[in-house]
């Protein structure tokens, strides 16, 4: 255990010291379910503490620069109304430091069940950590163990709810700050969602958003579930999502990781349903001393599912990507369809690319294949545009930002799509302004 | 070529998928006393009357092995093993040395008769003396082969015309003896003692194995092969391989093993080095065939290897082949690191697992120079409750400025109670790299099969057929010899998997 310069502990021992600090007056605390849930995650994450770099699953990505900062929990909410970024529909749920404002967010009559999970954990129980149950995930026992809020969603039978904006503002403080929202997503029987998160913070302050989803998909219904990471510069944001799609069910996560200092986007969707799909895109630009994680685990574990993947990196200055896409095809889940591929683009001799895209299939009648490439822009593409008098600088841009739209293509939902492409057009701008 | 007709008749007199090289040679055998300890070291060092600094190296290698532990990460279980419950040493018993090959113990050359290995010169050179270099034989070239059974070599062929030109291909024992220097110079210089646990192992035990030696701007005249038998009960094969290819030199080296059928797990950890230095090219092929076990996953070997190459040279090539068909276990990831500007790595592999057959293997490609270039294609093919597994790594470091690779990994499930799986590692430092992967897996299609059961190929030799055609861009890589006989295992390992 190493002495914050403030006194504060450091590492698994902060976050643990802080818990039983807390443990009386977290969210939930009289409750006993939610009481033995975090209690489970704390002697969890004690066994663990942070993950290294000798565990298989966190190989590429080293946590110490978490571990090392010794953070606080966000001091009470602050009334000022931070900037928000754009609205993409009527409906928003807004959180700063990880807090629910109600004062910011519009969650009435929308005709589905959108309300913050400390007001909502009464009611929880049985669903909250049905999903991510996984005591191997140190992570996500850290989020159990301390989370206050988060946003709970329930989409009834039939329901097109349309588009919710999920928005999360880390606010400047002196001392890194922690929060760990628990977000649950469940929609019934044939019902659809967009979600559109955008996560933004301050340029200057160091603070860790880590956010654990669990996402129920039922039979037929449809979530889109769009993220626009652009967490501050000196920001940690470490997500893991699990969802679970139903017979013929959809989720379509788009991840665009714009921001952050050290960032890792971690990914499990089982199909747990014949005829279910879940598409992951993902697209990454990163900048000197960036750090993005994209890990996916897919576990196909029912017949005539489909999966695509499709993820997008360039790496400028001393920026360094990671890549881990699993796909796991149980034996029932015959005459699977899986498709993965990642393809990164060096600008920088500074940049590193860890790739290891991986197939684990005990089904014969499946059709699964994944690719995998790294190199420079091509030379004959940038010939090419040259040639036709575009200057050299402009010929580049030209050519990292369709190797980036690729990815938004596979968006079906307009809305989010929409999202995504602006997202990017400003980030290039920003790139091209800052060039 | 003995090997060729062997195979015809084995595919002909093949009945129930049997493994026909599981006999047993009834030969008096010399043992070290059971266990694993610091004196088995000393005794083996001993009994091979090796140099002080050699016994300090395997000292030294053991007492790493001491503090390391078994890897786990690989996709294969299998229960614990008891190191101290097999023996490290056994070897026929021998009056003197022999000689010439006539005086080597006639079981033994019955065995290797058997095997379909040629131990007699003459055999192969049949009318041919006195015709100059070029064989009779259908144009075929000879293959000078180092016979090693159980811990020790019985027999290296063709020894006086390599070394007229000054090629030299011994057992590994008797290069200590004859070429210290050499072997000093390179041992342990690929793979180190402490490299990983098996490796470990096998410099604290190691007891035979090939060295070659090919001097500067020699293309050697003919194949040079290894034949690995493991024979006795109780025992584990620690072979060490050492192939120097000096500047401008070129060689291509076949190695082939096969074992009795038993109840027990033997345990086969071999380390192989290869130095390839300017302009230097290194051809390595393997048919390995150990035995795989019963349907139920009784017996078999355990095959834990560490392959590597070096290809310190400028332009230098190294080229991996392998076809994997044997074993229980297959732990194994022949590998290239690329130091010289301009040199290549090459890795071709057909993996096969039938039955309980787990294989876990691949390769590492480390981009270290400019302009290095590495080729990948592996090929897996799961059958009956088999499990397989590519499992490979490119790093390209900063200094390789245009570095290039291609990776291609099919695999091909028959039968839904097996497993495939690809997990190939990619690190990239390098802007100017360029580095493609793929990997693809299904079964045989129904369409495929269709077409050749329509034309009156029976579906056993349908799956057959397209499964050579799976295999076929690693096959052309094998010597021909060596791909006659890999296209008849491949249909033989398969047996009982269709219907």
């Amino acid at each position: 255990m190493t002495a914050h310069p403030t006194g504060h502990p450091s590492g698994a021992e902060g976050f643990l010291h802080r818990f039983e600090g807390l443990r009386s007056r977290l969210p939930g605390a009289r409750l006993d379910f939610v009481d033995a849930l975090r209690g489970e995650a704390a002697e969890a994450f004690r066994q663990q503490g942070f993950p290294t770099r000798r565990v298989e699953a966190w190989k590429y990505t080293d946590l110490r620069p978490v571990a090392a900062a010794g953070f606080d929990e966000p001091l009470t909410a602050i009334d000022t109304a931070p900037a928000l970024p754009p609205a993409h529909g009527a409906a928003r749920a807004v959180f700063v430091d990880g807090r629910f404002r109600e004062d910011l967010s519009q969650l009435d009559g929308l005709g589905y069940a959108a309300a913050n999970l400390a007001v909502a954990l009464p009611r929880l129980q049985g669903r909250l950590g049905g999903l991510a149950a996984d005591g191997a995930q140190p992570m996500v026992a850290l989020n159990t163990m301390l989370f206050e809020d988060g946003l709970v969603v329930t989409v009834p039978a039939g329901v097109a709810a349309g588009v919710l904006d999920l928005v999360s503002v880390a606010t400047a403080s002196e001392r890194p700050e922690a929060f760990h929202p628990r977000h649950l997503i469940r929609l019934e029987a044939g019902a659809s969602l967009t979600l559109i998160e955008t996560a933004t913070g301050p340029s200057a302050s160091r603070y860790l958003h880590n956010p654990v989803y669990e996402i129920e998909v039922a039979e037929g219904a449809r979530l889109t579930h769009a993220r626009l990471q652009q967490e501050g510069d000196a920001g940690f944001q470490l997500s893991t999502a699990y969802a679970r799609i139903a017979e013929g069910g959809t989720y379509d996560n788009f991840t665009l990781n714009a921001g952050g200092k050290l960032v890792r986007n971690e990914i499990h969707a089982v199909l747990s349903g014949p005829r279910a799909a879940c598409h992951m895109n993902g697209a990454q630009l990163l900048r000197d001393g960036q750090h993005a994680d994209t890990t996916t685990v897919l576990d196909h574990a029912a017949p005539d599912c489909a999966s695509r993947q499709t993820y997008k990196t360039v790496l400028a200055g001393r920026s360094r990507g990671v890549f881990q896409g699993k796909i796991h095809v149980h034996q029932i889940a015959q005459r699977t369809d899986g498709y993965q591929m990642n393809q990164v683009l060096l600008l920088s001799p500074e940049a590193e690319i860890d790739s290891k895209p991986q197939l684990e299939i005990y089904a014969d009648d499946v059709k699964c294949s994944h690719g995998a490439t790294v190199g420079e822009i091509d030379a004959e593409q940038l010939f090419y545009l040259r040639s036709r008098g575009i200057p050299e600088e402009r010929a580049r841009a030209m050519l990292v930002e369709a190797f980036l739209r690729e990815a938004i293509e596979g968006v079906q939902d307009e809305t989010a799509r929409a999202a995504l492409d602006a997202a990017v057009t400003r980030w290039w701008e920003g790139q091209e302004a800052a060039a | 070529m003995p090997a060729v007709t062997e195979t015809i008749d084995t595919v002909q007199s093949v009945t129930e998928g049997t493994y026909k090289w599981g006999f047993e040679t009834d030969i008096e055998m010399e043992f070290a006393p059971k266990g694993l300890n610091e004196d088995i070291v000393r005794f083996i060092s001993h009994k091979k009357n090796e140099p002080a600094w050699l016994l300090e190296w395997r000292l030294k290698a053991f007492a790493l092995w001491l503090k390391m532990e078994e890897p786990r990460w690989s996709a294969v279980s299998y229960p614990a093993i008891d190191y101290q419950d097999a023996y490290y040493y056994a070897a026929p018993k021998q009056k003197a040395k022999p000689k010439s090959l006539d005086e080597v113990d006639p079981e033994l050359l019955k065995t290797y008769a058997k095997l379909g290995i040629p131990l007699k010169e003459q055999a192969i050179l049949a009318g041919v003396e006195g015709a100059g270099e070029a064989p009779a034989d259908a144009g075929r070239m000879p293959i000078a082969v180092d016979a090693v059974f159980d811990s020790v070599s019985v027999a290296t062929t063709f020894k006086a015309r390599l070394e007229k030109e000054g090629i030299i291909f011994c057992s590994i024992s008797e290069a200590v003896q004859n070429h210290p220097e050499l072997v000093r110079q390179y041992l342990g210089t690929v793979v180190p003692q402490g490299d990983n646990f098996y490796a470990a192992l096998n410099s604290a035990v190691f007891t035979d194995g090939s060295f070659v030696y090919i001097p500067k701007g020699v293309r050697c005249p003919m194949e040079l092969s290894t034949y690995f038998r493991i024979n006795a009960k109780s025992t584990g094969q620690f072979e060490r391989t050492l192939i120097i290819a000096d500047e401008g030199s070129t060689v291509s080296y076949l190695e082939g093993c096969t074992a009795p059928m038993r109840d027990e797990n033997q345990l086969h950890a071999a380390v192989v080095e290869l130095v390839a230095l300017d302009d230097a090219s290194i051809k390595y092929s393997t048919v390995q065939n150990w035995y795989p076990g019963d349907a139920e996953g009784r017996g078999g070997i355990y095959n834990f290897v560490t392959k590597r190459a070096q290809c310190r040279g400028r332009r230098s090539k190294v080229s991996w082949t392998q076809v994997e068909t044997g074993s229980a276990i297959t732990w194994k990831y022949p590998s290239c690191v690329l130091l010289g500007d301009d040199s290549v790595g090459e890795f071709y592999s057909v993996a096969i697992t039938n039955n309980r057959q787990q294989a876990d293997t691949g390769t590492k490609m480390i981009h270290v120079g400019k302009r290095t270039t590495s080729t990948i294609v592996s090929k897996g093919i799961s059958a009956g409750r088999g499990q397989n597994t590519y499992r490979g790594l490119v790093r390209v470091a900063p200094s390789a400025g245009n570095a290039r690779n291609f990776t291609q990994c099919d695999s091909l499930l028959i039968g839904d109670q097996c497993g495939a799986h690809t997990v190939p590692y990619i690190e990239n430092r390098c802007m100017t790299a360029k580095v493609e992967h793929e990997a693809t897996t299904s079964r045989i299609a129904e369409d495929q099969l269709f077409y050749c059961r329509q034309r009156g190929l029976s579906e056993e030799d349908a799956v057959g057929l397209i499964v050579n055609g799976f295999c076929r861009e690693v096959l052309k890589e094998l010597p021909m010899e060596f791909a006659v006989e890999a296209q008849k295992l491949l249909q033989i390992s398969l047996e009982g998997s269709v219907g």
